[in-house]
C-alpha cells in the first residue's frame, strides 16, 4: 500500500494508486466512496483544511444521488430540512408574487424526500468522512500543483514538491477546472457560460423560520426568485436551513458589467425588498459567499471529458442543470462520480475507462437528462423575462385585485393594454411559450 | 443585530480568512488595468476588491477573496496576470458553505 502522506517522499512509479481524485466535494468523495467500497487504492487531495470549506451551495441536494451511492444512506446525512414547499417568487419594485406548491407525495412515509436544503460546509466533510470509512485516503490543506504526463498520458499529480502516480487521475475540483485545463480538455471559461452566485446565511432560530413559511418541524421550503436583478440575466434563491436561511442571487457577470452594476449592491437591495425583508428580519448574518456556476447545460459539456488516465466530474465536466424553477449541480456531481469510480472498477485496461465513464454517464442518466432540458437555455438567454415579465405579472395581479368602486374593465383588455405598457407584444410571449412547450 | 444593506468589508469581517501574505494568488499588471476601459472587475466582484482609486487606477487587495474566479473570467484584457487558488489551506474557509 502506498504512502497516504504527501510529506516529501516521493512514490515510485510502480507503487500506483488505482485512483487519485482532485477536489473532496460530492463528486470527488462519491468516486472515493464506490471504489473504496470495491476495496480500490484510492487518495482524495482537497486544498482546503477541511472538505467543503471552500464550497457553496444554494442550495439543496436531490435525494435519489445519495441512494444510487448507497441505499439508506441519507437518512445518516448532513442535510438541514427536506423540502416540502416549492415555491415560486416574481418580485417588481415593490410588490411580490408568490406561489407555493406544496405535495405530499414528494414525501411520503418509508420513501426518501425528493429533496434536502444543505449547508455544504456541514455535508462535504460528513460524504468524505462515509469515504473515508469505506477505505478511502484523504489528505486535506494541499493544493495539487500540476499533472503528471507520460506519452500523453496523465500518470499522476505533483503537489509541491511531491510525486504521486495512480492508473487515474480523476479532476473533482470544480467549476474553475484548473486540471482540465491542464490537460488540455478545456480552454479559458467564457464570460458567457456562466453565472456568479452570491449568497448570505442569516441565522433565525427554528420556530421563527417554521412560522414564517408555514412549515412543520424539520420541512423546508425551496424558494426561486424572478424579477429581483435589476434586469440582470439571473435570479434569486431562498432555502431554510434548521437554523438559518440561504438567501443569495446568480448574476451573468457580463450583463452586469455591461448595465454597470455592481451585483454586491444589486444584492443588497434584494435584502430590503419588502416581501424578502419580512422572511428575514431579525436574523444575523454570519456569512457571505460566492461561487461561479455554470449556465450553458448541456451545450456547455466540454467536447471531451477524459482522456487516458484522466476523467472529469461534477462542475469541472460542466454537469449543471437549470431550467429556472430547478437547479441541480450536487446530485450530477455525485452520479458522476459514481460513473466515473464504476468505469475505473469495470474497466479491463486503462484505454477502457474514458469510453466506460461516457456508458455509465448514459446509464446514470446524467447526460440524457442534461440534453432533454438543453432547451431552457433558449428561454433563459430571453432578456426580458428578467424584468418585463415579472413586472407584467405584477401587473396583472393588480388589475386582478384592485377593486375601487369603478366598473372594471374587461381582464383580456386590460392584459393586452398591460402587455403594451411593459414593452412586451402578444406575439413575443406566445412565442416564448412555445419555446417552453416545445423544450419540455 | 438585525438585517440591513451592508457594505463588502463588513460581510467579509463575517467570514474567516487564512491570508497568505507570502504568496498572492491573483496578481495584477496595472499599467494593463490603466488601459482597460470597460474595467468590468468593478461590477462583478462579490467582495468588491476593486476599486479606483483618486487618480481613476484600480486598486485590489486579494485578500478578502471569495475565490469565486469571477474577475478571472472577466478579464478580458487580461490585467490579471496571474489568477491561482491561493496554496492550500489559506485563503477563505467557509463555516456554512
Amino acid at each position: 500500500m502506498p504512502e497516504s502522506s504527501l510529506g516529501g517522499e516521493n512514490m515510485s512509479e510502480e507503487e500506483k494508486f488505482d485512483a487519485i481524485i482532485i477536489g473532496a466535494g460530492p463528486a470527488g468523495a462519491a468516486c472515493a466512496y464506490t471504489l473504496a467500497k470495491e476495496d480500490k487504492e484510492v487518495l482524495i487531495i482537497e486544498r482546503a483544511d477541511t472538505p467543503g470549506s471552500k464550497n457553496v451551495t444554494g442550495g439543496r441536494l436531490y435525494t435519489y444521488a445519495l441512494e444510487m451511492l448507497d441505499a439508506g444512506l441519507y437518512a445518516q446525512a448532513a442535510l438541514e430540512r427536506k423540502v416540502t414547499h416549492e415555491q415560486i417568487m416574481m418580485l417588481s419594485r415593490d410588490r411580490a408574487i408568490c406561489i407555493d406548491y406544496h405535495d405530499p407525495s414528494f414525501n411520503t412515509e418509508g420513501a426518501a424526500p425528493i429533496s434536502y436544503t444543505i449547508l455544504r460546509a456541514n455535508f462535504d466533510p460528513w460524504l468524505v468522512e462515509k469515504a473515508e470509512e469505506m477505505g478511502a485516503m484523504v489528505a486535506c490543506g494541499i493544493k495539487v500543483n500540476e499533472l503528471i504526463e507520460k506519452e500523453g498520458k496523465v500518470i499522476g499529480i505533483k503537489a509541491g514538491e511531491d510525486e504521486m502516480y495512480a492508473h487515474v487521475v480523476v479532476a473533482a475540483d470544480g467549476v474553475n477546472s484548473f486540471m482540465a485545463q491542464k490537460a488540455g480538455l478545456i480552454n479559458d471559461i467564457e464570460a458567457n457560460s456562466v453565472g456568479v452566485g452570491v449568497k448570505e446565511v442569516i441565522e433565525l432560530p427554528a420556530e421563527i423560520i417554521e412560522k414564517r413559511f408555514n412549515l412543520k418541524k424539520g420541512e423546508g421550503a425551496a424558494r426561486m426568485i424572478l424579477g429581483c436583478t435589476e434586469g440582470i440575466h439571473g435570479g434569486g434563491f431562498l432555502y431554510t436551513n434548521k437554523d438559518s436561511l440561504s438567501l443569495g442571487a446568480v448574476f451573468m457577470p457580463e450583463e452586469a458589467a455591461e448595465k454597470r452594476k455592481s451585483i454586491h449592491e444589486v444584492f443588497q437591495n434584494l435584502k430590503m425588498h419588502p416581501s424578502i425583508y419580512q422572511l428575514i428580519e431579525g436574523g444575523e448574518t454570519v456569512e457571505y459567499s460566492a461561487h461561479l456556476v455554470t449556465e450553458s447545460g448541456y451545450r456547455g459539456i466540454p467536447r471531451k471529458i477524459y482522456k487516458e488516465g484522466f476523467l472529469m466530474v461534477g462542475d469541472a465536466a460542466g454537469f449543471v442543470m437549470n431550467t429556472g424553477y430547478s437547479i441541480r449541480g450536487i446530485d450530477l456531481a455525485i452520479v458522476s462520480g459514481i460513473a466515473a469510480a464504476r468505469a475505473i472498477i469495470k474497466a479491463q485496461d486503462n484505454a477502457e475507462v474514458g469510453p466506460q465513464y461516457m456508458q455509465e454517464l448514459h446509464n446514470n442518466k446524467v447526460i440524457p437528462a442534461m440534453k432533454a432540458a438543453d432547451g431552457y437555455f433558449d428561454i433563459l438567454g430571453t432578456p426580458w423575462i428578467y424584468d418585463k415579465v415579472p413586472n407584467l405579472a405584477n401587473d396583472v395581479f393588480n388589475s386582478l385585485f384592485r377593486v375601487n368602486g369603478q366598473v372594471p374593465v374587461s381582464i383580456k383588455k386590460e392584459t393586452t393594454a398591460l402587455i403594451k405598457e411593459n414593452g412586451l407584444s402578444v406575439w413575443q410571449l406566445m412565442k416564448l411559450g412555445l419555446k417552453g412547450v416545445r423544450s419540455l | 443585530m438585525s438585517i440591513e444593506q451592508m457594505e463588502a468589508p463588513e460581510l467579509l469581517s463575517l467570514n474567516k480568512f487564512n491570508v497568505d501574505e507570502e504568496e498572492p494568488h491573483i496578481v495584477l499588471d496595472k499599467e494593463i488595468c490603466k488601459k482597460c476601459i470597460e474595467k468590468p472587475c468593478l461590477y462583478v466582484c462579490p467582495a468588491v476588491l476593486y476599486q479606483l482609486d483618486k487618480k481613476g487606477d484600480i486598486t485590489f487587495d486579494y485578500a478578502g477573496c471569495l475565490e469565486c474566479g469571477t474577475c478571472r473570467v472577466m478579464c478580458k484584457n487580461h490585467g490579471i496576470v496571474k489568477w491561482e487558488y491561493p496554496r492550500g489551506t489559506f485563503g477563505v474557509s467557509l463555516r456554512h458553505g
